[in-house]
């Protein structure tokens, strides 16, 4: 599904991914972890096109197709979803009419019609239940006021809304107590098919326990340099990074 | 801040088309012969003609203000051309009469003066240059008794609600520029709602620059009764011109007992081109005096035009439980320059006011929100709310925030709350990887951001307004 | 020439008037100095804690107690507390448990007894992952936690109480949690002041360690039981490692003649989230600072409070947070009643670093006043140094809405009841932000009946 090869990009003049490969297979979780600074959160950037972003090298490809070549809108009409590690604030336009236009724009980009407003409140009555939110939030301003759990479960509930092919998942573990922790597991996993794939980019072992991933990758210095089962966790909360060639600092 | 938030491409401004009519202007230059030939011209009792060289004469003694929150270069008060007319209009009988040219020129603008077609539920009156060249739905509204007509027209007709209202909220001496509006001011419109009457329409006054190197100086007075309410609209445009021109206006708005004004405005003076060059110098005196018990006065405002904008609608509330709102979202894009706020001023017990304004900035732009809330010392039980947001979209622009609180009654509730953000890459990305298009994007943000201000906004404005935000905006981001 | 030798003579005999003076903040300190060296004389503490005490008392000595002038204290004049000569505790009773269930209301949580700033009973049973140890028991093993932790967050050089209190602190509360350790039931810290604190100061001083992704909840409650005017002065520091998630309440008691300073320093790392509520209702004069450092990236801060006195009761708090990091939110709310003629202050500071882009502070403070001779000073207050930042502050003064009263007593509640409603909705916003069900419930209900009368 995704092919990433020789994978090199920069922010301003500094080369923050220095030659990522990686391939990821429909009905795969792959799980990507390294120190900080060591260009996780930038790799799932370069996925979504972020454009501070500057890739000078490598190739990606999505069911064969160039995707450094789309537009970011483009890219979350064909199927990709960032899941942000800052979810960012938008005052004054509601979760509901944030997500429905989001939802209508890739039904439209998919030559479906778009829902109405009652229809689409029928859908997210269901789709809060996964992320066991209180449908209340839907009239709130998208992001604004939320707690820090709440931001992350409204990138779930987007997520499950918008039922992406490719979902990259940035820290979305980070600042979460270990009750949000677990709807946040269970929704990913309750959301997994075999057709679509899942990232899931993250600083920290724990995550690990409630997702549990096919293959774990260990980025340093802009690389992959290792790559293992789900057993290459548990080994690195115990023993750190730096046993790893290439990985110290 | 990536380079496509600074390529900031400028949309062309829609409405700076010169239309060809035959004026009738005076020479440059401001003098007591200039105001006496103003006077004669618009054939004016004597008491106006004294008003105006008193304001005159206080002029000459005072000075431009400067506390502003703006850099421009100086003006030559000497360089302005203080009368333009378009000749035709003389008295008229009917809108029948007016010069086809002009009546194009408002089409043109999406204006239509044509009875036949007139907008919905909408009384327009409107502001060639410095002169009121036709008043719709007179007929309907004058049997209700409300007068709506042009001030020359009032000053004929009604001389004594006139001079009974004219200077009591912005005297003729209070500040520079209400000075000079009082000495040349030409027309401009007059609403007067009698006792107990709601205005069973949205009136509405079309303010059009036309000519070179004139200033423009109109006037408006609403004045409603006791228990009358009325909702005034009013909209500005300009021809795109490469030298600054001077609009120097005064709005006083005046609530009896129980009586309502709501006044909107959307200010689209031109702004000047991307450089900077060009553009109107708007100078503008608005106040309302809720004179009366459970009186309201309200302004809402949406300035996206003009080179420089220095206006502070205000509210005296006098009457005892009477209501001082306002709201505004205020635009600069390019080199435009903005300070602008409110003063509300509570005199009276149980007085309230709200205070809702949205700053933004985006390009080359500087926004300042002034705003004094005062409560005196008979003020008992006063509250007031001000929430005053800001937002930057690029690193070139400014937002500044002056405050002034002045509480001398210790029973006054004031809640204040301020935020700076600033629109960037991150917010238009995070829509973009949800599947939204960029302007698809910036239109959303920004009108979320004004949503507070748009809400209180007559429905046929808040449209305009949002597209109008929209053009302002448009390449700013992205 | 004559007359100005003579003028600076008279000068020179004021101040030492002062000096000789008994109840001048000069004569105080001096007594605070006299039993400093003679626990100093007797002491067999290591001797990087007694060089380290010897400077705070030095650092207080020279700095004395604030003036009104001292902007941190500019509505908070700490004269009362300055002037009188308190004595060192003596040693206190143990504490009933019934007067324990009461302080409790009636729960049963992890409880940690201090009377008159020593510790008096340690809690048992506690689960797996977490320690509670004394500062005593870590000073006398002489541990590397204490000497690499204690007064290290709260300096000495912070402030004059923080000085005193690390010359003088002698227990408190070491309370470690393990990684992943989830603590259900919270941890409460008892401070009773008995009979033998009666004209007397404490100074407890309390370390918390959470380690990476731990998750507990902390109370401290000051109360007296049989003391009347007595002095606290307590300082607890906080550190929150990454991903750790800590609630902490005060619930500050005291007698209404007591005196109460408190500083709580926190410092939080990256994807902390550190929630503080200071409940405030005992006191003549009170004094309560919070103060963080979102040292971390997407650390979190809240920090709520609500103060309720009346009389001629003093309540002031003084937070601080400090966004270093970027991408931190920072939430807070502080809520004040006011009765008779008391005087509340509420000094709040948000602090954004140029680093600290992103940051998402909202701070608020909304009072009450209950009567006419009822004052507060309230001080919102945002010095922002990063440029991509929202950052929203606002202060409310009011009294209980006149139409609503008359509303109520319209539909035949009377006039009491319907302030005492009205005053309950009031704090009612600020005392749902607790997630410890019990607490609010009490903390309600104590709402309520303070305004009966």
């Amino acid at each position: 599904m995704l092919e990433i090869r020789n994978l090199h990009a920069n922010i301003g003049d500094k080369e923050i991914l220095r030659g990522i490969d990686l391939s990821v297979q429909a009905g795969e979780i792959h799980a990507v972890m390294g120190p900080n600074g060591s260009g996780k959160s930038t790799l799932a950037q370069v996925l979504a096109g972020h454009p501070a972003y500057e890739v000078t090298q490598g190739t990606v490809l999505y069911d064969g197709r160039n995707l450094l070549e789309m537009d970011p809108e483009v890219r979350a009409q064909e199927g990709i979803f960032l899941a942000f590690q800052y979810p960012i604030e938008i005052p004054g336009v509601t979760n509901a009419y944030f997500l429905r236009s989001a939802y209508n724009e890739i039904r439209k980009a998919k030559g479906m019609p778009e829902l109405d407003p009652l229809e689409f409140l029928d859908l997210m009555e269901e789709k809060t239940k996964i992320v066991e939110m209180d449908q209340a939030m839907m009239n709130r301003s998208v992001n604004t006021g939320f707690s820090g759990g709440e931001k992350k479960r409204n990138e779930i509930l987007q997520m499950a809304v918008l039922e992406p092919r490719l979902a990259i998942l940035d820290e979305t573990d980070s600042g979460l107590d270990i009750d949000a922790l677990k709807v946040v597991a269970n929704g990913v996993n309750a959301l997994r098919r075999p057709d679509n794939a899942t990232i899931v980019v993250t600083h920290y072992q724990r995550l690990l326990n409630y997702i549990i991933p096919d293959r774990v990758h260990v980025l340093a210095h802009g690389r992959i340099v290792k790559s293992g089962g789900k057993e290459l966790a548990l080994e690195l909360e115990e023993r750190g990074y730096d046993w790893i060639p290439g990985a110290a600092a | 801040m990536s380079s496509a938030i600074e390529s900031l491409v400028n949309k062309e401004y829609a409405y700076g088309f010169v239309t060809d009519v035959e004026t009738d202007s005076i020479g440059r230059g401001l003098s007591e012969d200039v105001i006496r030939l103003i006077s004669s011209k618009k054939n004016e009792p004597a008491f106006m003609l004294e008003w105006r060289l008193k304001a005159y004469r206080r002029w000459l003694t005072m000075k431009e203000p400067h506390w502003g929150n703006l850099h421009y270069e100086p003006i030559d008060y000497q360089n302005i051309i203080y009368y333009s007319a378009p000749k035709s209009v003389k008295p008229l009988q009917s809108l029948d009469e007016v010069d086809p040219e002009l009546l194009r020129a408002y089409e043109k603008l999406g204006i239509s003066l044509n009875e036949q077609k007139k907008l919905a539920g909408v009384a327009v009156d409107a502001i060639f240059d410095s002169v009121s060249v036709g008043t719709t739905m007179k007929e309907e509204l004058s049997k209700y008794g409300i007068v709506f007509c042009s001030f020359g027209e009032a000053v004929q007709n009604h001389p004594e609600l006139v001079e009974r209202y004219l200077g009591t909220v912005v005297p003729h001496s209070d500040n520079f520029y209400a000075a000079l509006n009082a000495a040349v001011f030409s027309d401009g419109s007059f609403c007067y709602v009698p006792k107990g009457v709601k205005c069973p329409m949205e009136l509405s006054t079309y303010f059009r620059i036309n000519s070179a190197d004139t200033g423009q100086f109109e006037r408006t007075l609403i004045i409603a009764d006791e228990g009358a309410s009325v909702s005034y609209l009013e909209g500005c445009t300009a021809p795109r011109r490469d030298t600054n021109q001077l609009h120097a206006a005064v709005v006083e708005l005046i609530a009896l007992d129980n009586a309502s004004v709501k006044y909107s405005t959307v200010q689209n003076w031109y702004a000047g081109d991307s450089e900077g060059k060009g553009g109107i110098f708007n100078f503008v005196t608005k106040r309302g005096k809720c004179a009366g018990v459970n009186s309201k006065i309200s302004w809402t405002q949406v300035e996206t035009g003009s080179a420089i904008t220095w206006k502070y609608p205000s509210v005296i509330l006098q009457g005892d439980n009477s209501t001082g709102e306002f709201y505004s979202v205020a635009v600069v894009n390019n080199h435009q320059q903005a300070d602008t706020g409110t003063k509300m001023i509570h005199i009276g017990k149980n007085t309230k006011s709200n205070i809702v304004s949205k700053g933004i900035s985006a390009g080359h732009g500087n926004n300042s929100y002034r705003g004094q809330v005062k409560i005196l010392p008979r003020a008992t039980n006063a509250r007031n709310y001000t929430q005053c947001d800001s937002m930057l979209i690029g690193n070139q622009c400014g937002a500044h925030t002056f405050p002034y609180i002045e509480v001398q009654n210790n029973t006054a509730t004031l809640e204040h709350e301020a935020s700076t953000s600033k629109i960037g890459e991150d917010q238009i990305f995070y829509c973009k990887q949800r599947g939204l298009s960029a302007e698809h994007a910036v239109s959303m943000i920004v009108s979320g951001f004004c949503r507070e201000v748009f809400q209180n906004l007559p429905m046929e404005f808040a449209v305009e307004a949002q597209q109008l935000l929209g053009i302002t905006l448009e390449g700013s981001v992205g | 020439m004559s007359e100005a030798v003579d003028a600076l003579t008279k000068v020179g005999m004021m101040v030492a008037d002062a000096i000789s003076s008994e109840n001048s903040p000069r004569a105080s300190i001096e007594a605070y100095r006299r039993d400093f060296d003679e626990a100093d004389k007797s002491s067999s503490e290591p001797q990087w804690l007694r060089s380290m005490r010897r400077s705070a008392m030095d650092t207080f000595e020279s700095g004395g107690f604030p003036s009104m002038k001292n902007e941190d204290w500019h509505f908070t004049n700490i004269a009362p507390v300055a002037e009188h000569k308190f004595q060192p505790a003596k040693k206190g009773a143990a504490v009933s448990s019934e007067a324990l269930a009461r302080i409790e209301y009636g729960q049963d949580w992890h409880t940690v007894v201090f009377v008159n700033g020593r510790l008096a009973a340690p809690s048992q049973g506690l689960p797996a992952g977490l320690t509670i140890t004394s500062l005593a028991s870590e000073i006398e093993g002489d541990t590397d936690l204490i000497k690499r932790h204690f007064s290290k967050l709260a300096t000495p050089e912070s402030g004059t109480f923080t000085a005193l209190n690390a010359a003088f602190a002698i227990d408190g509360a070491v309370i470690r949690l393990a990684a992943d350790t989830v603590v259900e039931k919270p941890i409460h810290l008892v401070f009773v002041s008995d009979a033998g604190a009666e004209q007397a100061a404490t100074h407890p001083h309390n370390l918390v360690f959470a380690e990476r992704h731990s998750q507990a909840t902390i109370i401290e409650s000051f109360v007296a039981v049989g003391a009347d005017v007595y002095f606290t002065n307590a300082v607890t520091e906080v550190f929150v490692a990454d991903g750790a998630r800590l609630s902490h309440y005060k619930l500050q008691r005291e007698s209404q003649n007591a005196f109460h300073v408190g500083t709580l320093q926190v410092h939080q790392a990256r994807d902390s989230r550190y929630e503080s509520f200071s409940f405030a209702t005992g006191a003549e004069l009170s004094r309560t600072n919070v103060y963080t450092t979102l040292a971390g990236d997407a650390a979190e801060a809240v920090l709520n409070g609500l103060y309720m006195v009346d009389g001629k009761q003093h309540v002031d708090h003084q937070t601080r947070i400090e966004h270093v990091a970027p991408n931190c939110p920072s939430h807070e709310l502080y809520k004040g009643i006011l009765d008779g003629r008391s005087h509340g202050v509420f000094n709040g500071k948000v602090y954004v670093h140029p680093e600290a882009q992103k940051t998402d502070g909202k701070q608020s403070n909304n009072n009450l006043l209950l009567s006419d001779q009822a004052r507060v000073d309230t001080k919102p207050q945002l010095e922002i140094f990063a440029d991509d930042v929202k950052c929203t502050h606002g202060a409310t003064v009011g009294r209980l809405d006149e139409t609503a009263l008359f509303y109520m007593r319209s539909r035949g509640i009377g006039t009491s009841q319907a302030r005492r409603l009205l005053t309950y909705a009031f704090a009612a916003d600020v005392l749902e932000k607790l997630e410890l069900e019990p607490l609010k419930e009490a903390l309600e209900a104590q709402v309520l009946e303070r305004f009966t009368s």
